[in-house]
């Protein structure tokens, strides 16, 4: 049994000890150093790119993203080893299109860096699943899908995992979708009330239990529906 | 007598009486001359399950998964063989409501997500809101939101320690150890008036400067704090129980824990020496001499020694910012978010105008977005905020440790046993609050 190891974390890592960032400017601070490699080795895949805050985005074409997530991760120059998150915006002006972010992390190197791919409305809201990459993307996808309704194509589960799995009114975070929800405070309550406990299981989990086939039929019915969300 | 694949069919009959009048839970036969015949007995064996598994649900209203979360475990015999979470029975869409508020108005939402560190939301929501209006606040503020935060850090590793010994069995260290968190409790109400909804920073400063005397109570604080942990550590580090029923509990390896995307005190345990009070500074982190403890192991055990250490060093932390809290003003001098003196505003029109359109229009910060992480007691926790020059953010997005973390827990109870689910479970450190939000 013995005490944890004392760590100056910093001190390991190559480079001088990173300090608080003072007098940031609102456009045009230091360039994240990785835009360059990418462009380089993807050229047209990559759009635009910005620094906002001190924080470089760069805009990636959808379809590609997961090669650019893959080879950021992989290449040893660059060693973005760490997810910090996977969501989306969707902006007021209905125009504009919808944005999912990834925010990358190279331990490494301490870098951060903002990837973005936009979703045009008329389109399917699709982009690739980066869970083959990072595993921590699989509860972040699935929650960027239950409130978006983006679907992450390659990921392994992807259901809806705030909300209850027969939810069929939506995604909340979009603006369409009203604050105080689809119906009134009153009509929710009734639902609450009516909804039957067994729904909270899924079909995967009743399958291990082998109790799916003893169900009652209306509640096979029920369970047994087509794909909830939309 | 038949069984079933799922079910074991006990013939359970009436009580009666038998012939010399005790009661007995099988039936009473009696033959043609009225003599009580004895019934052949079950044969004393288990029933043949075979391969079967069960299903069990644990939670969402078990006390040992602290909160709302819902585990089903497929179980061969008592060894977890699946683990599928649910979670979302907190869910309130605290980021759907914030695109609703103004920017200060969003800060009362921050306590109520991780519910045990809330002012160090507070003080991480201002920080990333700060970025957004291109504000710097005062050195005074800026040291008063380093002792808020390594406080609400005590205090949340302090409920952590005190119910994962409760989850063990252990009573007494719950007792000690949330006695001293009624101390740090004490201490924020005599600041800000609230003790768990404290609410306590604005954009661009605190709700109020510390009241005469308090830095006094919390040095006394600091200063009477390590005897608990050493206390505690006596009753459990080398305890033949605890030690039994943590080490090699739901271990990660270093590779494992960055690429389940781990934070805080569980990817420290694993090896990986991340902190980002020490790899992106906030606050001027760096210029205070504190160590950062790291495991070896990644099991439950080491997450229990890092998160003692924490404790350790944020004493030290907030020894040097006591040592060097400025003379000044709390709030920055920036008109755009600071509302002027309540005695001008009810006497000067001009103050009076200003606070109307602070108050009713909200401050409105330039088109943008940013990501500021903080190292949360959970972890890495970020708020990620876009504007559009309007009044209220288009998306305000918590990144929750405490889910990351969770989503990691299926491969970690899998392959052990049932009592250890519950364990490994106390060993993330989750608030649903926080995840579910």
């Amino acid at each position: 049994m013995t005490a944890p190891n004392i760590v100056r974390a910093g001190e390991l890592a190559p480079g001088a000890a990173p300090v608080t960032p003072y007098g940031i400017p609102h456009r045009d601070g230091a360039m994240n150093p990785s835009v360059d490699a990418l462009r380089e080795r993807f050229g047209g895949a990559i759009g635009r790119h910005a620094v906002v805050w001190g924080e470089t985005t760069v805009y990636v074409d959808p379809a590609r993203a997961l090669d650019v997530v893959r080879w950021l991760h992989d290449d040893p120059t660059q060693r973005y080893d760490y997810l910090v998150d996977v969501t989306a915006v969707e902006y007021r002006d209905l125009d504009t299109p919808i944005e999912v972010v990834w925010h990358l992390r190279s331990l490494p190197f301490r870098r951060f860096l903002r990837l973005k791919a936009e979703l045009p409305r008329d389109a399917e809201l699709a982009v690739p699943s980066v869970v083959p990459v990072y595993r921590s993307a699989d509860w972040l996808e699935r929650e960027c899908y239950d409130m978006f309704g983006i679907r992450f194509t390659g990921h392994p589960d992807l259901r809806r995992i705030l909300m209850w799995e027969t939810y069929r009114e939506g995604f909340p975070l979009r603006k369409d979708f009203p604050l105080r929800g689809r119906f009134s405070r009153s009509e929710q309550l009734h639902q609450a009330l009516a909804a039957h406990p067994e729904n909270r299981y899924s079909m995967e989990e009743l399958s291990i239990a082998d109790a799916f086939q003893e169900l009652p039929a209306d509640m096979r019915e029920r369970l047994g529906g087509e794909r909830t969300g939309e | 007598m038949a069984t079933t694949k799922r079910t074991v069919e006990v013939e359970l009959s009436t009580p009666g009486l038998d012939h010399q009048g005790r009661p007995v839970r099988t039936p009473i036969v009696v033959d043609e001359s009225g003599a009580p015949v004895t019934m052949p007995t079950l044969p004393p064996m288990e029933p043949d399950i075979g391969g079967e598994h069960m299903l069990l649900n644990l939670g969402p209203q078990h006390p040992a998964t602290h909160g709302v979360l819902r585990l089903v475990l497929e179980l061969d015999g008592e060894t977890v063989v699946r683990c599928i979470p649910h979670i979302g029975y907190l869910h309130c869409g605290f980021e759907k409501i914030g695109e609703y508020r103004q920017y200060n108005q969003i800060i009362p939402w921050t306590d109520r997500e991780d519910y045990l560190n809330s002012i160090g939301n507070n003080c991480a929501f201002a920080l990333g809101a700060e970025r957004l209006f291109g504000i710097e606040i005062t050195e005074r503020c800026k040291v008063l939101r380093v002792i808020a935060m390594e406080l609400s850090r005590m205090m949340s590793h302090i409920v952590w320690l005190g119910t994962t010994c409760v989850d063990l069995g252990a009573f007494t260290p719950f007792l000690w150890l949330f006695q001293e968190r009624e101390n740090i409790y004490n201490l924020l109400e005599g600041w800000v008036g609230a003790r768990l909804t404290t609410s306590a920073t604005r954009v661009g400063g605190m709700i109020a400067d510390v009241p005469n005397g308090w830095v006094e109570g919390v040095r006394n604080f600091v200063r009477a704090f390590p005897r608990t942990i050493d206390e505690t550590e006596v009753m459990l580090t080398r305890n033949a129980i605890w030690v039994g029923r943590t080490v090699g509990l739901g271990a990660m390896t270093a590779d494992e824990a960055i690429n389940y995307g781990l934070s805080g005190p569980m990817l420290r345990a694993s090896g990986v020496d991340y902190d980002v009070r020490k790899d992106f500074p906030y606050l001027d982190y760096e210029t205070y001499d504190f160590d950062v403890p790291v495991g070896t192991h990644g099991d439950v055990y080491d997450r229990y020694l890092v998160r003692v250490e924490e404790m350790r060093q944020s004493v030290r932390i907030i020894q040097q910012a006591l040592d060097r809290l400025p003379e000044g003003p709390v709030n920055v001098d920036d008109p755009r978010v600071i509302l002027p003196p309540k005695h001008k505003a009810t006497s000067e029109m001009e103050s009076m105008i200003h606070h109307f359109k602070v108050v009713m229009e909200g401050p409105r910060p330039p088109i943008g977005e940013c990501y500021v992480p903080v190292e949360s007691p959970k972890g890495e926790k970020g708020y990620y905020m876009v504007s559009d020059g309007t009044s209220k953010p288009v998306r305000w997005r918590i990144r929750p440790p405490s889910f990351v973390n969770l989503s990691a827990i299926p491969k970690m109870v899998e392959g052990h046993l049932l009592s250890d689910v519950i364990v490994i479970n106390a060993s993330i450190d989750i608030v649903m609050g926080e995840i579910d939000r």
